[in-house]
């Protein structure tokens, strides 16, 4: 095979790897800080996705035309929004069921899954919706010894270096500030937490509210890269992304991250070299093979269970 | 959405319950304008194939108002102020029949407020009334009302039994509701085999339908390509449903039981995805077709039959009827269905069934005692399996299709609703629940988009207000100290 081949599917894999990235994070926080499977993230990246695209094309609309500004002021938006819409899911969804029986999180975190997919399905249409590039043009790198030319786009630059940045500001957030702190220390004890002055459900509100912040960046890159998304993309995104998170052990976050880049990396190149149809049941044979051999991941703890 | 607890109880700020309320729902309606207003005000059309988006501000403007004063009626029964909130109430559902709406649904938004306001604050009352009797209440008392709803609910049994036996003879029943009938018990059954994984082990399984195509396209298969008969292949397609069971379980049950919950609904994916796309094998998305259809122990269900084969009216020498072989499969699938009814009846107070019931409750305490937790689990989930495999076969050869298509999620998700609903473990609420999950859904064909978003906002609602189910609810068979056990 050709290397410049290789490089391309690297760079895509690496780009694919770091939207992943992004969602594994929101099941990953939850997971730490909850125990829980936050089976509707998947639905939370949908919706962010919608977001971006409804704001990309209203900004077309109402005439901002300087690229960097509209993107940066759909971004925000569409955080925010997705955001409130973890805070609601928690909320309603999950708030009350706290001491309740072991399932009944996990069946109504399937509920809100299966609510929000009908809820946008109804309300945009079942359609595949499609869009014109935003960001066009890129770098040629090298061209190989086939006339293979080695491109990376701006746009792909601007989905790595926003996620570096992302994941910059994010560390930050949880090692060196008051909410961080709280989040470390009911991801510990949410008892004892509470105990020291903690307000465990604000603090357990706010991870909602940043996982869904996060996966709204990732439907927004998801949007421009592939420049189509319908209502049911949150399904195998949701899968694959508790997959990366599980890879790299559940619970930790660099281990998201690294889970993330290698789902990515093996799904482009499986979809390279293998074949495009079974790229998805690559993934999921992944997930059983880590389960198997290492349950608590790359960069996991075991777990300890308590009575 | 209007009927939850969005926000908490009135503060200590000396605001009056209205002023308190009004607050309240204000703050709601305007998450629910943020939330809404661009998914639902916006929506994307294609138009001349370039994106772009059509407003309607006012059906979310009448939707929030909606909202605002479902909320508001929420909160002044919430601080005691019932009046008011039946007469919010009352307005609502009055607006719901008599304005001119926008859209259906924001009628049918306000009259559902209104009937969700109605039922909170009678709930109110009852359950006020309920825990003054249960104060006052005697164990003997409790013990005679338990006893009483036992015998209710054995008599329910076998009325219901009754009458699905009954249901062929009736004059009424025509091909449509037979087939209907067979319908709900076709998810009655793969809602009963469920049950064994959910409802008594309490494995969250969300690719069972995984199991069922199994079941069907083993079928499929062996009949068309071998040769087997209906009888030859059903126990072929059980145990392979099983073994792919095992072979899924065994990996994944020995680790904390929401990763079995992500491994099966992928599980129920990939099944689907290599069905679509194993051409030669399955037929891909366009399936398998002309599968034989079932014969009456061999005399098939024909007008005229080939040289040689008696068809069925002949053996009996009645007049041909379309009806027969409908008849024919209501009766079958009866027989399947309570095959796993009383299975399930009576494993329950087996050794294993026992273990499962404890395991759901306490994984750890069952360890302490020597349960092999890997072991049991795997059981209840291969013969849960199992029974998805029988009833895929009975799906395959009632249909004489099959495709990928009829193995999505959804049906997963429309299993777990029923058990959900019917209360994880009741046999009798989930065949209820069959019952009125189908039947709601062929009296609202004209609905039928709005089923699934229903289906997701009941299995929340159900979670947060009935955990054991909106229909009936099970204990463990056992209790060794104490009548209710406590939730853990």
């Amino acid at each position: 095979m050709d290397s410049a081949y290789l490089v391309q599917q690297l760079i895509n894999g690496f780009t694919l790897g770091a939207v992943y990235a992004l969602i594994a994070i929101g099941y990953t926080m939850v997971y730490g800080i909850i125990g829980m499977i936050n089976f509707a993230h998947g639905e939370v990246y949908m919706i962010g996705a919608f977001l971006s695209l409804i704001g990309i094309i209203v900004m077309g609309l109402i005439g901002v035309t300087w690229m960097p500004l509209a993107l940066l002021i759909v971004l925000v938006l569409a955080m925010a929004i997705t955001a409130l819409y973890g805070w609601a899911i928690e909320r309603i969804a999950y708030r009350p069921l706290r001491g309740s029986f072991r399932l009944a999180p996990l069946i109504s975190a399937i509920g809100v899954s299966i609510f929000l997919q009908n809820y946008v399905q109804l309300a945009q249409g079942a359609r595949p919706k499609p869009i014109a590039p935003v960001i066009r043009g890129g770098f040629e790198l090298m061209t190989g010894n086939g006339g293979f030319t080695v491109t990376l786009s701006y746009l792909q630059v601007f989905i790595v270096a926003l996620t570096i940045a992302l994941m910059v500001g994010f560390t930050y957030l949880i090692t060196k500030t008051p909410l961080g702190r709280a989040q470390r220390a009911c991801e510990q004890d949410r008892t004892m937490a509470s105990l020291i002055g903690v307000d465990v459900d604000r603090t357990i509100a706010m991870t909602f509210v940043m996982g869904a912040a996060l996966a709204a960046v990732a439907g927004m890159m998801v949007t421009l890269y592939y420049g189509v998304i319908d209502f049911y993309i949150g399904f195998l995104a949701g899968v694959k992304a508790f997959t990366a998170a599980v890879l790299g052990g559940i619970g930790s976050l660099p281990g998201a991250v690294l889970g993330g880049l290698l789902i990515g990396l093996i799904e482009a190149l499986w979809s390279a070299y293998f074949s495009v149809e079974y790229k998805d049941v690559a993934v999921f044979a992944i997930l059983v093979l880590v389960l198997i051999f290492r349950p608590s991941g790359l960069l996991g703890r075991p777990e300890i269970e308590k009575v | 959405m209007a009927a939850t607890d969005l926000l908490p109880g009135p503060r200590a700020t000396p605001a009056t319950p209205f002023q308190a309320s009004l607050k309240d729902a204000a703050i709601v309606a305007l998450v629910a304008m943020a939330l809404a207003g661009p998914i639902v005000g916006l929506q994307t059309v294609d138009r001349g194939g370039m994106l772009t988006v059509d407003a309607r501000f006012t059906e979310v403007a009448v939707g929030i108002i909606i909202v605002f004063f479902g909320r508001l009626g929420l909160a002044l029964s919430d601080r005691g102020l019932r009046i008011p909130a039946y007469g919010i109430a009352a307005a609502l559902a009055a607006a719901g029949f008599l304005l001119p709406w926008p859209a259906d649904l924001l009628g049918i938004l306000a009259i559902a407020a209104g009937a969700a306001l109605v039922i909170r604050g009678l709930a109110g009352h009852y359950g006020a009334h309920r825990q003054a009797r249960a104060a006052l209440a005697t164990e003997s008392d409790e013990e005679k009302a338990d006893r009483l709803r036992r015998l209710f609910t054995r008599g329910l049994g076998f009325l219901l039994l009754a009458a699905a036996f009954l249901l062929p003879m009736m004059p009424f029943a025509n091909s449509y509701i037979l087939d209907t009938a067979i319908r709900v018990l076709t998810y009655m059954m793969l809602a009963w085999g469920l049950n064994i994984v959910i409802g008594l082990a309490g494995l969250l399984d969300l690719g069972y339908v995984a199991f069922y195509a199994v079941g069907a396209y083993t079928y499929a298969l062996l009949s068309k390509d071998h040769g087997f008969g209906f009888w030859g292949a059903l126990p072929i397609s059980g145990l392979l449903a099983a073994s792919f069971g095992v072979l899924l379980g065994f990996p994944v049950l020995r680790l904390r039981g929401d990763y079995l919950a992500i491994v099966t609904l992928g599980f129920g994916e990939i099944i689907r995805i290599v069905l679509l796309n194993w051409t030669n094998f399955s037929g891909g998305p366009n399936g398998i077709g002309s599968i034989p259809r079932l014969t009456f122990f061999g005399h098939p269900f024909v007008r005229n039959a080939p040289e040689g084969v008696v068809p069925f009216h002949q053996l009996f020498g009645i007049d041909f009827s379309p009806l027969h072989r409908s008849i024919f499969f209501f009766y079958l699938i009866l027989v399947l269905a309570l095959v796993v009814n009383v299975f399930t009846i009576r494993i329950r107070r087996l050794p294993v069934g026992r273990a499962w019931e404890a395991l759901r409750e306490d994984e750890i305490a069952c360890r302490a005692l020597g349960i092999n937790p890997t072991n049991t689990k795997l059981t209840a989930f291969a013969i849960g399996a199992m029974f998805a495999g029988f009833a895929g076969s009975f799906f395959a050869t009632t249909q004489s299709f099959v495709s990928p298509e009829s193995f999505t999620f959804l049906e997963s998700a429309m299993i777990l609703a029923i058990v959900v609903l019917g209360g994880m473990g009741s046999q009798l609420g989930v065949a209820l629940a069959a019952i009125l999950v189908i039947g709601l859904t062929e009296a609202f064909r004209g609905l039928a988009e709005y089923r699934m978003l229903v289906f997701g906002l009941g299995m929340v609602l159900i979670m947060i207000w009935r955990p054991r189910g909106l229909l009936s609810h099970r204990d463990p068979t056992i209790l060794i100290n104490g009548r209710k056990g406590a939730r853990p």
